[in-house]
């Protein structure tokens, strides 16, 4: 029973931007832009499209979801130890815009992370390392 | 948690509880290269911060690693919050610097 509740998690960061949701789309949609911010891309906003994103470390395995033009747009976002949907949402403020993002994601292999620790140890030093040097 | 295992000698016998599952204090001597008062007062400190099961059996305390304990460090929601407020960070640079 615990089971279930560990395979579906999700992140959600929020933030206010004095901009208009048009603005913030083209950021979010447009390949050249989303390379400064996020990763470099082949993203395309029409539902079904598959796209790469890639950084130094590694990439990322999308497929858009759905899209909604100044509103709403959803993708796949697979790694190798992660299947998730990222979901952002844009609403329009009396300011600008509330920018919303939710990835939602399942990790069947919890279970085997910790049976493996001898495999996951390194990744696991790698994690810690970087939540300490976070705390004060 | 965390602070539990920042020590490496901690983080040894947490690591050697994982792979072979129950274990006395005995047990974990060999190989530990330290006293057993020392060991006892680590299994106590990763008992406390949740990483350590303990069970009574006859004389013998026997050791196991708790799963649940690190559920938070594999947990991925950790590494991706982090990751996502960096990115928000940029996009707000690259927002300021766009055009309308």
């Amino acid at each position: 029973m615990t089971e279930t509740m560990e395979t579906t998690r999700a992140v959600v960061v929020e933030r206010d931007f004095p901009y208009p949701p048009e603005k913030l789309w083209r950021a979010l949609t447009q390949p050249h832009l989303i390379a400064e911010w996020l990763m470099r891309n082949d993203f395309s906003a029409e539902a079904g499209r598959r796209f790469t994103l890639s950084a130094d470390w590694g990439q990322v395995d999308c497929e858009v979801e759905a899209v909604e033009p100044n509103r709403s747009l959803s993708y796949r976002w697979d790694t190798k130890d992660l299947r998730s949907i990222v979901t952002w949402t844009l609403a329009p403020t009396a300011t600008g815009t509330s920018l919303r993002m939710e990835q939602r994601g399942f990790t069947p292999e919890q279970k085997a992370y910790f049976q493996g620790a001898t495999v996951g140890w390194p990744r696991f030093i790698a994690q810690l390392g970087e939540v300490v040097s976070r705390l004060d | 948690m965390f602070r539990a295992l920042a020590d490496p000698t901690r983080r040894g016998l947490f690591e050697r509880l994982c792979r072979e599952g129950d274990t006395t204090v005995v047990g974990l001597l060999a190989g530990a290269g330290v006293s057993q008062p020392v060991v006892s007062k680590h299994l106590k400190i990763l008992k406390a911060a949740g990483l350590v099961h303990d069970r009574h059996e006859g004389r013998y305390t026997y050791y196991s690693a708790e799963r649940d304990g690190l559920r938070s460090l594999i947990d991925w929601t950790s590494r991706m919050t982090g990751f996502w407020n960096d990115r928000f960070d940029d996009l707000d640079n690259l927002l300021r610097r766009m055009d309308q």
